[in-house]
């Protein structure tokens, strides 16, 4: 994997890089990163994976959340660097090659998209949430995802896909 | 957005942490939950040189109480392991309130209490609360370790006494001399909206009087404000209805606030007012076991 950085002039040798092993949906990577790329564009640019969106650069949105060992962060204020040793899990890696997961499918079946920006970190949050709490409320629901930025939905029905979600992941036990 | 290019260390002791800082020059930053600082360098508002990521220190990511009931609060504690706080809850009503309202669930799943206090942000909800508990923070350097009450920690907007070698390793809540009894109110405009106004207000009551109290508050001036006096009125008598509007009047006095676009100054002072007296109201009737202090946010158009 080739990442290019800003020349600044400085001798090539003074860029201070660094090598980084983690995980991405389970799949094991190498990676050699300036200190400051963020996590958001080692995943966006680096790994190619663009379901993970940026919409506001400055850790307000959510847009950008993904899990790293499991718990919700906003991608684009963590250092790249410090996914050293962990585990990522972004939008992609939630459905299998021929099945959507229940989340996906809870949005589709409910209509908790739009345009569609917010939804990869919306689903992040919710996944974080059901992971930990299966039977979530409608107050739980609303709780989790208060991070995440919607301009089109109104969040009404993203709040309730994620309860579809959290009752068709309960049925499949 | 990008920071500058700095170097980056992750040490894995505390020792080497803080030999890593002393070595770094002149202006290395520790690295905590990331969640003011990264933001900042990305706004290039800060340039560190050295970054010194603290995240891979092993035993920094407790909070716990001491048998007299000192509460240790480790430098990797996140918000939201104690928004989780089965120990809070039970025991510390003023934490247990603060921490559901500190800027969103996915921020708190890495920022850090100490962290905040360390930011010193006047707009921090930390702050606030550790001041009117009476804590202090425990930094560790080259040249040991030192405790620092909250009172003294913050210089100024951004600024703490910090040495450039020292981390801060935990924060520090002194025990009860009685029941604990209080809350953090904090009007809010949206989730992860720095407060319009906040009030912390920590009490020990024992055989019906207030043997301590302390009272602070966030957003309403340049700075954190310790309501001393608004504390003194409440401190050796029972709550009664008159000792309860002596401290709410007395706060919002004590209260600097500046009309901008979250409110007015009036309207951020009468809300002082109200909270204080809600909070107290609530610890008058309801006891000490935090469930008197039940929705913390109140949140405003
Ligand atoms: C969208 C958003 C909303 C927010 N809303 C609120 C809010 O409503 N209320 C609130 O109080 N805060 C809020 N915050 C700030 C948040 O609480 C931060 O987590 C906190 O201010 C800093 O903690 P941190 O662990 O992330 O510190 P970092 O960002 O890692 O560090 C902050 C500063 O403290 C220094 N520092 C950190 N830890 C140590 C240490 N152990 N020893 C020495 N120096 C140290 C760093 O060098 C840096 O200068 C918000 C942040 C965001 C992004
Ligand atoms: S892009 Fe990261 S929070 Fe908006
Ligand atoms: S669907 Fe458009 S931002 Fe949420």
């Amino acid at each position: 994997m080739t990442m290019v950085y800003e020349d600044h002039g400085d001798e090539i040798s003074d860029v201070p890089m660094r090598r980084i092993r983690f995980s991405v949906n389970g799949q094991k990577k190498i990676a050699e990163v300036e200190p400051r790329l963020l996590l958001a564009h080692l995943i966006r640019r680096g790994l190619g994976l663009t379901g993970t969106h940026m919409g506001c650069d400055t850790t307000n949105c959510g847009a950008c959340t993904v899990l790293v060992d499991g718990r919700p962060v906003k991608s684009c204020t963590m250092l790249a660097v410090q996914a050293d040793g962990r585990e990522i899990s972004t939008v992609e890696g939630l459905a299998t090659a021929s099945e959507l997961h229940p989340l996906q499918e809870g949005f589709k079946e409910e209509h908790g998209l739009q345009c569609g920006f917010c939804t990869p970190g919306m689903m992040m949050a919710a996944k974080a949430l059901l992971d930990e709490n299966p039977d979530p409320s409608e107050e739980d629901v609303r709780w989790a995802l208060s991070g995440n930025l919607c301009r089109c939905t109104g969040y009404q029905n993203i709040v309730k896909s994620v309860l579809w979600a959290a009752d068709k992941l309960r049925e499949e036990g | 957005m990008y920071p500058s290019r700095f170097r980056y260390e992750a040490p894995r002791s505390l020792d080497e942490a803080i030999a890593t800082l002393r070595d770094g020059g002149d202006y290395a930053k520790v690295l905590a939950g990331g969640q003011s600082l990264v933001p900042l360098m990305k706004l290039r508002f800060a340039s560190p040189e050295l970054v010194v990521d603290i995240n891979n220190v092993p035993g920094l990511d407790y909070h716990r109480a001491d048998p007299d009931g000192t509460l240790r609060i480790g430098a990797l504690c996140r918000h939201a392991d104690l928004e989780r706080s089965v120990l809070l809850k039970a025991a510390q009503p003023t934490m247990a309130a603060a921490a559901p309202v500190i800027a969103d669930p996915i921020v708190r799943t890495r920022g850090t209490l100490v962290g905040s206090l360390c930011h010193a942000d006047p707009q921090g909800d930390w702050a606030s609360v550790v001041l009117a508990l009476g804590g202090s923070v425990v930094a560790q350097g080259p040249r040991g370790r030192r405790t620092i009450p909250m009172a003294g920690f913050v210089t100024g907007p951004f600024e703490n006494v910090l040495e450039p070698d020292e981390v801060a390793v935990e924060a520090v809540i002194p025990p009860a001399t009685g029941t604990r009894a209080g809350g953090y109110l904090k009007l809010e405009r949206r989730v992860g909206d720095f407060a319009t106004v906040g009030v912390a207000v920590a009490l020990d009551i024992s055989g019906g009087t207030v043997t301590s109290a302390g009272i602070a508050l966030t957003g309403v001036g340049g700075s954190t404000i310790a309501a001393t006096d608004a504390a003194r009125a409440l401190a050796g008598q029972p709550l009664t209805a008159q000792s309860i509007e002596m401290a709410a009047g007395l706060a919002a006095e004590a209260a600097r606030p500046r009309t901008d676009h979250r409110g007015s100054a009036d309207y951020k002072r009468h809300m002082v007012h109200t909270f204080v007296t809600r909070i107290l109201r609530r610890a008058g009737g309801s006891g000490v076991d935090g469930t008197g202090v039940a929705g913390t946010a109140e949140r405003a158009a």
